[in-house]
């Protein structure tokens, strides 16, 4: 739909029309008190000039470090052309698609993503995206707990290897919805959410059991025996999933006997750049028996008044505009342009392409690990196989080891310590394709040279108990 | 003008009882109401055997424009559903007091039933509302 700008005398016109001489005589309904007169607070106005110096200035400061870190978000090589493509006013700057008819090039796009999440997770339905991961992980909790029909419990069991920052996101928004989040300790040796020992943990009923595959630490979960004894429990399973993973792991659609009933996750890996933390865009897929509950937009394909084929969203009966208080979700919206990049991205890459990646940042971070591990006192925390990330413990404070690779501009990984002090001092690092050889060599002599040099310097004495 | 048969109870909410004279009731929704939903698409009918207190809501009807709760005239048990209205929902356009029905439930209360509008006082309540 083009921009069309009206001119003073349409404005006068409309208003002529509607009875009002100004534009602010229709806000005549808000008390004077009310009204903010300016915005005193706020400092005057730079130029474009000064504020374009300024932010130059300021991106000076920005390194360019060579990135060892994943946790969750995931540098990966973007083809020029998504943001090419995804950056067209078409697609940069179209609205919301509530009006069909204008909108059925944003619809498409929508369906195609959906499409494309619906092959990787092997499930039945996606929505048109969430915020993030960890909100799509809090949506698919409420949305388990509403659907099982079976278990009236609103008990879910989380795994400790999940992410910790979706652990605490899903704690605030499920907290005060009466949902109780069950936490289910990790193997100390493989790394990984035991299936021998999950039965003890699971203290009960539960609505829904959460299984994050590859899981925070990079290891393998057994999905299969996971997901079985869920739905031996009448428990709905809950799989949190890495995209670019599922072009190799066995997808959510096809765990155990029955497959996983949600999917979810972060989009970030496809197209989108690490960009200080977002934006990103969340997944969420559903078997279609559970449709009706899945919150968030959904595109549609369906035949108009004269039997051509379009697009749409459809079964809006979940949403707020129509459900209020009892929607599937307050959420009323979609991250739209990073899922036309997301959409571009895989179109371009190609189940083939996300493979390839997929491959490589597997044999990377193989790789990576293996030459860090040969520097002394650094050894993998866990024994399991893992996807694109491993967990390594290391012979000095993470802090420190981390701030003396950094001043050679190396961000060596994600610090443990904090979020599992059991583990401390601990790393997880990640390779993706886009660590080469030599960006991998680089690493491991810099973090060689680092550890022997602590070794040799002289500390003062510590007692020998 | 919608259809209200005389033989049937109502509630202010568009629902009718029709009493079978054995302690069970079978429920739906009136012409008045199908009317004004529109085109159903889903209905979701309550649990066979869920105990339930008169006003309850028990089921949702959604339409392509709105989604409605059902209410429970009386206090009971829910002793029987429509199936068929999973896979064919428009059925309670098409025919909302006999086909159409959605459930069937034990009445608790008896007296309960007194309560209940008759045809002519639903179609005064109808004629208010519109």
């Amino acid at each position: 739909m083009p921009f069309i700008p009206h001119t003073q005398e349409d404005l006068a016109a409309m208003l002529a029309v509607m009875g009002v001489e100004r534009i602010d005589d229709l806000f005549g309904e808000i008390p004077p008190d009310l009204l903010v007169d300016g915005l005193p607070a706020i400092p005057p106005a730079l130029s474009e000039m000064e504020i374009g110096r300024l932010m130059q200035e300021r991106s000076r400061q920005d390194g360019q470090p060579l990135c060892f870190i994943g946790a969750g978000a995931y540098e990966h090589h973007i083809p020029a052309a998504v943001w090419q493509i995804a950056t067209r006013g078409e697609f940069y700057s179209a609205y919301t698609p509530y009006q069909a008819e204008a909108s059925q090039g944003t619809l498409q796009v929508l369906y195609e993503f959906q499409s494309m999440m619906t092959a990787l997770t092997g499930l039945d339905v996606s929505n048109a995206s969430l915020y993030d991961g960890a909100s799509a992980l809090a949506e698919a909790v409420l949305m388990a707990v509403r659907a099982n029909r079976k278990c009236k419990s609103r008990r879910v069991l989380v795994p400790r290897a999940l992410h910790p920052a979706y652990r605490r996101t899903l704690r605030t928004i499920v907290h005060n919805q009466g949902i109780e989040l069950v936490e289910i300790p990790f193997d100390r040796s493989g790394g990984h959410t035991a299936p021998e020992q999950i039965e003890a943990f699971a203290g009960g009923e539960f609505a829904a059991l959460v299984i994050n595959q590859p899981n925070f630490f990079g290891v393998l979960e057994e999905i299969d025996a996971l997901t079985d004894w869920a739905h031996q429990r009448s428990a709905l399973v809950i799989g949190v999933v890495n995209p670019v993973a599922l072009a190799l792991l066995s997808p959510p659609g096809v765990w155990g006997q029955t497959g996983a009933d949600i999917a979810c996750g972060e989009a970030q890996p496809l197209g989108m750049p690490l960009a200080s933390g977002g934006p990103y865009a969340g997944f969420l897929c559903c078997k279609q028996a559970l449709v009706r509950q899945l919150p968030g937009r959904i595109a549609g394909r369906t035949l108009d008044l004269e039997g051509n084929p379009g697009f749409t969203l459809t079964l809006q009966a979940r949403e707020q505009h129509i459900r209020r208080s009892k929607a599937t979700s307050n959420i009323c919206t979609n991250q739209g342009l990073l899922v036309t990049a997301a959409t571009i991205h895989m179109a371009l890459l190609g189940a083939e392409g996300l493979e390839r990646v997929a491959k490589a940042c597997h044999a990377n971070t193989k790789k990576l690990g293996g030459m860090l591990c040969e520097v002394p006192g650094i050894e993998p925390l866990f024994d399991r196989p893992v996807f694109h990330e491993k967990a390594l413990r290391l012979p000095a404070p993470a802090a420190d080891l981390l701030r003396s690779v950094a001043a050679h501009n190396i961000l060596g990984g994600f610090d443990l310590g904090s979020d599992y002090p059991e583990l401390d001092p601990a790393v997880l690092v990640c390779a993706t394709e886009m660590r080469t050889d030599e960006d991998i060599t680089t690493y491991a002599q810099e973090l060689a040279r680092v550890v022997e040099t602590r070794s040799r310097t002289p500390y003062p004495v510590r007692p020998k108990i | 003008m919608s259809n209200t048969p005389d033989d049937l109870k109502y509630t202010k909410e568009h629902e009718w009882v029709r009493d079978k004279g054995d302690g069970t009731i079978t429920v739906g929704i009136t012409d008045h109401a199908q009317d004004a939903l529109g085109d159903l698409v889903f209905i979701e009918l309550p649990e066979v055997g869920r105990q339930v207190d008169a006003g309850d809501a028990c089921a949702v009807v959604e339409s392509v424009k709105a989604a409605s709760d059902i209410y429970s005239p009386v206090s009971g048990e829910v002793t029987e559903i429509n199936e068929a209205l999973v896979d064919a929902p428009e059925t309670v356009n098409d025919d909302p007091y006999d086909g159409g029905w959605m459930f069937k439930l034990r009445v608790a209360d008896a007296s309960q039933l007194d309560g209940l509008l008759d045809a002519t006082a639903y179609e005064s309540v109808v004629a208010e509302e519109s």
